[in-house]
């Protein structure tokens, strides 16, 4: 039994290390419980686009104020964790999609956002000359870009351990319980103690909320991703189509990196996902619409990550209202790996003072409630 | 679209085998092999090279010749046979219709399809065990077994100066095979450790056994000697230098370092099972300590852990082309059992005769692990290890220190098994350095994760797949 | 670094062209090995644009990867000659042509 911690974090994806590191700065004594290894599932198999593009508008303050800590990412973890602003574009294949795009713009610029701009064909193939031509125009945001996700894991984890978070690796929580004001958490064969306890647990995210007793209706999402051999830098920003399921970069390796949400299948058991290449092969077409060169390609490998997705595809943040002491972080859907620095700094204003200035209505544990004995 | 009752992969002795004595059997066999030509790598390209007469196959021997009538029969046993077929991903069939049944993804000619079938064979081998040093990298290293290859697929020779480094019996067998066609080597660098008889001494009279291999394996040594053979013993610390192309090996004995100009270096550190594979597919491995690698946990009929799977030959355990026609036969009946067409009663009756023939070409096999030990010399910090990402060992140590003892974490760290290879040439290493890391046992580190495809696809198969399936 | 037995080939012969240059192979050897004895390596990495030749020649070790028929990062190990193949090498990363 260990005394004396402020915060316990379960998980040790992104979202668990920045709620850590955060807490951890203000003065809090950090304990992170990660079942396997830090970054293990969403967080090492994401795409790690950087993108405030095409958000859901309740997202965008967050979102915004990451944007600024992505460019100074020095600052918050030592590291700019290979962020590169090359700009992301989401294309207009159709007049629908354009439609579509243009109105998005019009209301982000009536609430005063002006990060998203349209741009025409000729400046798409300037932006990206190794794209077919015959695209309408695209949203286009110059800041947005994408990082290396496995050294954004690392940078953060040992921006924790600088800060004196203790990390405890291969320590699955099988039991917690609240007693009086204190949580109780037993992982690994270990147990601590803390007044509050922060819920990062990701794909098991919905467990973890039901043994606290605040059981979510939160469902799994696959996505798969496909990486292929190294080629010779030519693709500056990240791209998406509207009403496609496309997402395409390279990386700063050279390989390119192809997603957009493509599901992969749970294996048996719940504890991991597998590829599905008949959807996978369904899917390659707007990509070799868009980019009929990859065809000569070589897929190197392929993987379906696990993590939580909502109804409204909207994160659940904030404190649990049937479990008190217990602060929710988790649900991403599959795009909070931008958001990773902006809501540590929520959840470390939740940890330490139990308030935060950001708006949470919308990220709201309570509109996932489940009935307590159905689940 | 068809359903066949069996694909195997691997044409090699398991899989030809396997293929012949389910034919007997009535049931439909797909057989998808890498090589243009079945016989695996033991027996590669023995059609082509057993015509009368021919230089070629005397020079290999005789036990390389008995491949021919293995291949015949395979040819005439009615095998749906597919060369030239790459696998790049075995996936359980999620169909309804059927009751339990795969689906192999295969490339042949720039052309990917599915194949469907009820049960699957993997008879898919063994490759030679990656030992990183310092060059081995630079071209004019290659592996004994790829000399050989290029000796039955090529006809060719290796030349400049020829230095065989390494220990087990296809070194030996090879430098024999040279000496018969007219090969020069100038030196064997042998990294046996010295006190064979120490070692070999308690797996002897089991061995005795199989004393016709033995007497054989004897006799290429013997002939070694006699041809007056540069041959150095104790080797350790081998190192390639040059430029672009080998110029230089130097080595360590208990004498002292040594070093030689080299224009061809061939390597060999034994062979450990083809278990991509059965990894991918989340099987159960276990750890052999005699031969330092995994393999797949099979039951008695050559099932692994997942139903309806199975594995024969050197990839369920390094054995020989002897054991593997015997591994072979008793998958098949296996299958057969599995299928509903032979009874349980009859399929035990039916393996009496395999289990004896396998439990013979084993018996020397202890003595050959004994005698033959991985490496375990320190590999230095900067020797390259993940070949495909260029990653030393000190990269790996230092990612190993970094945090929990899981490849899987060394490899989303450093990027290393993340090539094309999978980490065919470094997994085993990387798993090696993290126990030494952390100061726990190989096997209790495991392997890392294998992410799909086994062998890279285009993406433009990958797309042409769901068009013919849609 | 190797060239072919003595009183061999047995068999028929193709031509097969390495960087535009024809070469003799012998019917089932690969393009590996056609690469191998010709210019004695087979590709650039793209890592650290390092030369390398085929290593294991059995389609495990990917240092064989080639440019064949057009077609690059094909295992050469795993191709037969055909008549009139075009062989290369893999300078470097892939070129992406838009």
């Amino acid at each position: 039994m260990r005394a004396g911690t402020d915060l316990i974090v379960i998980g040790g994806g992104l979202h668990g290390l920045s709620a850590a590191l955060q807490s951890a700065r203000r003065g809090l004594r950090v304990v992170l419980l990660e079942g396997a290894f830090t970054g293990r599932h969403a967080s090492g198999a994401t795409a790690a686009g950087v993108r405030s593009l095409n958000r859901a508008v309740e997202e965008l303050p967050l979102s915004l104020e990451a944007q600024a800590q992505w460019e100074d990412m020095i600052a918050l973890v030592g590291d700019d964790c290979g962020f590169h602003a090359g700009g992301q574009v989401q294309v207009a294949m159709d007049t629908e999609a354009e439609a579509r795009i243009k109105a998005r713009i019009a209301r982000l610029e009536a609430a005063g956002m002006r990060h998203e701009q349209w741009i025409g064909p000729d400046r798409l193939t300037e932006l990206v000359p190794v794209m077919q031509p015959g695209a309408l125009g695209a949203a286009y945001v110059a800041r947005d870009g994408s990082a290396d996700p496995h050294r954004t894991i690392r940078a953060f984890r040992a921006a924790c351990l600088d800060a004196g978070v203790e990390i405890l690796e291969n320590h699955p929580v099988t039991w917690l319980a609240r007693d009086g004001s204190l949580w109780t958490v037993v992982a690994g064969g270990t147990t601590h103690v803390a007044p509050t306890v922060v819920n990062a647990a990701g794909a098991w995210g919905r467990q973890i909320a039901k043994l606290a007793g605040d059981p979510l209706d939160v469902g799994i999402k696959n996505s798969m991703m496909i990486v292929t051999e190294r080629c010779e830098p030519c693709l500056g920003p990240v791209i998406s189509a509207q009403n496609r399921k496309l997402s395409f970069k390279q990386t700063a390796d050279g390989t390119f990196l192809i997603g957009g949400g493509v599901q992969g299948r749970l294996r048996p058991g719940g504890g991991s996902a597998s590829v599905d290449f008949g959807a996978l092969s369904g899917a390659m077409s707007t990509t070799l619409a868009l980019f009929p060169w990859v065809a000569d390609l070589r897929l190197v490998r392929a993987w379906a990550g696990m993590e939580a997705a909502t109804a409204d595809l909207l994160p659940v943040i904030g404190p649990s209202h049937r479990a008190p002491g217990l602060i929710h972080v988790f649900g991403f859907s599959g795009h909070g790996f931008q958001l990773v620095p902006s809501v540590g700094r929520v959840i470390a204003d939740l940890a330490e003072t139990g308030r935060t200035r950001t708006e949470l209505s919308a990220f709201d544990p309570g509109r996932l409630a489940t009935n307590r004995k159905a689940a | 679209m068809m359903i066949f009752d069996v694909a195997i992969i691997g044409a090699g002795p398991a899989g030809m085998q396997a293929a012949c004595d389910l034919r007997r059997r009535d049931l439909s066999v797909v057989v998808l092999d890498e090589q243009p030509a079945p016989g695996g790598q033991i027996w590669r390209g023995v059609e082509r090279n057993c015509q009368p007469g021919s230089h070629l196959a005397q020079g290999l021997g005789a036990e390389y010749r008995q491949g021919a009538d293995v291949a015949r029969s395979f040819r005439a046993s009615g095998a749906d046979y597919r060369p030239l077929s790459r696998v790049w991903q075995i996936e359980e069939s999620s169909k309804e219709a059927m009751a339990q049944g795969w689906q192999v993804f295969v490339t042949r000619e720039s052309q990917a399809e599915v194949i469907e079938a009820r049960r699957i064979l993997l008879a898919n081998g063994a490759q030679e065990r990656p030992v990183p040093f310092p060059g081995w990298t630079r071209p004019g290293v290659l592996t004994v077994g790829a000399a050989q290859i290029l000796l039955k697929s090529g006809g060719l020779l290796p030349e400049g100066p020829v230095w065989i480094c390494g220990a087990g019996p296809l070194p030996l067998l090879y430098a024999h095979q040279l000496r018969k066609l007219g090969g020069q080597i100038a030196g064997f660098l042998d990294t046996a450790p010295r006190d064979t008889l120490r070692r070999g001494l308690p797996h002897l009279n089991g061995a005795l056994r199989d004393w016709k291999s033995l007497a054989k394996g004897l006799g290429w040594q013997a002939g070694m000697r006699l041809s007056g053979l540069r041959r150095e013993t104790g080797v350790t610390q081998l190192r390639a230098e040059g430029g672009d192309r080998l110029e230089r090996i130097r080595w360590q004995t208990p004498e002292g370092e040594k070093s030689a100009t080299a224009g061809v270096l061939l390597i060999h550190e034994g062979l450990v099972p083809s278990v991509h594979p059965t990894l991918s597919l989340q099987c159960e491995h276990a750890w052999s300590d005699a031969q330092q690698s995994l393999r797949p946990v099979l039951d008695p009929w050559g099932e692994t852990t997942r139903s309806g799977l199975f594995v024969a030959g050197d990839a369920a355990g390094i054995d020989g082309a002897k054991a593997a026609l015997a591994k072979g036969a008793l998958a098949a009946i296996g299958i057969a059992r599995s299928l509903g067409v032979l009874s349980d009663a009859r399929a035990r009756h039916a393996r009496v005769a395999g289990d004896r023939a396998l439990s013979k070409a084993r018996a020397a096999r202890p003595l050959l692990d004994s005698l033959y030990p991985a490496p375990e010399g320190k590999i230095g910090d900067d020797t390259i290890v993940c070949r495909c990402e260029e990653l030393t060992a000190g990269q790996i140590r230092a990612a190993a220190r970094r945090g929990a003892a899981d490849p899987d974490r060394v490899k989303a760290e450093t990027r290393a098994g993340m090539g094309p290879c999978q980490g065919r040439q470094c997994g085993y290493t990387i798993a090696r350095l993290i126990a030494e890391a952390h100061d726990m046992p190989r096997a209790d580190v495991g392997f890392h994760n294998i992410r799909p495809p086994l062998k890279p696809v285009t993406l433009g198969e990958l797309a042409s797949l769901g068009k013919t399936k849609a | 670094m190797f060239r072919p037995l003595p009183d061999s080939p047995e068999g028929p012969t193709v031509t097969v062209f390495v960087e535009g240059q024809p070469v003799v192979a012998r019917d089932g050897e690969t393009a590996a090995s056609v690469l191998l004895r010709h210019l004695g390596t087979a590709r650039i990495t793209p890592v650290s644009e390092s030369p390398r030749a085929p290593f294991c020649m059995m389609g495990c070790c990917f240092d064989c990867l080639a440019e064949i028929d057009g077609k690059g990062s094909t295992q050469s190990c795993l191709v037969p000659v055909r008549e009139g193949m075009t062989i290369a090498r893999q300078m470097g990363a892939r070129k992406v042509v838009a």
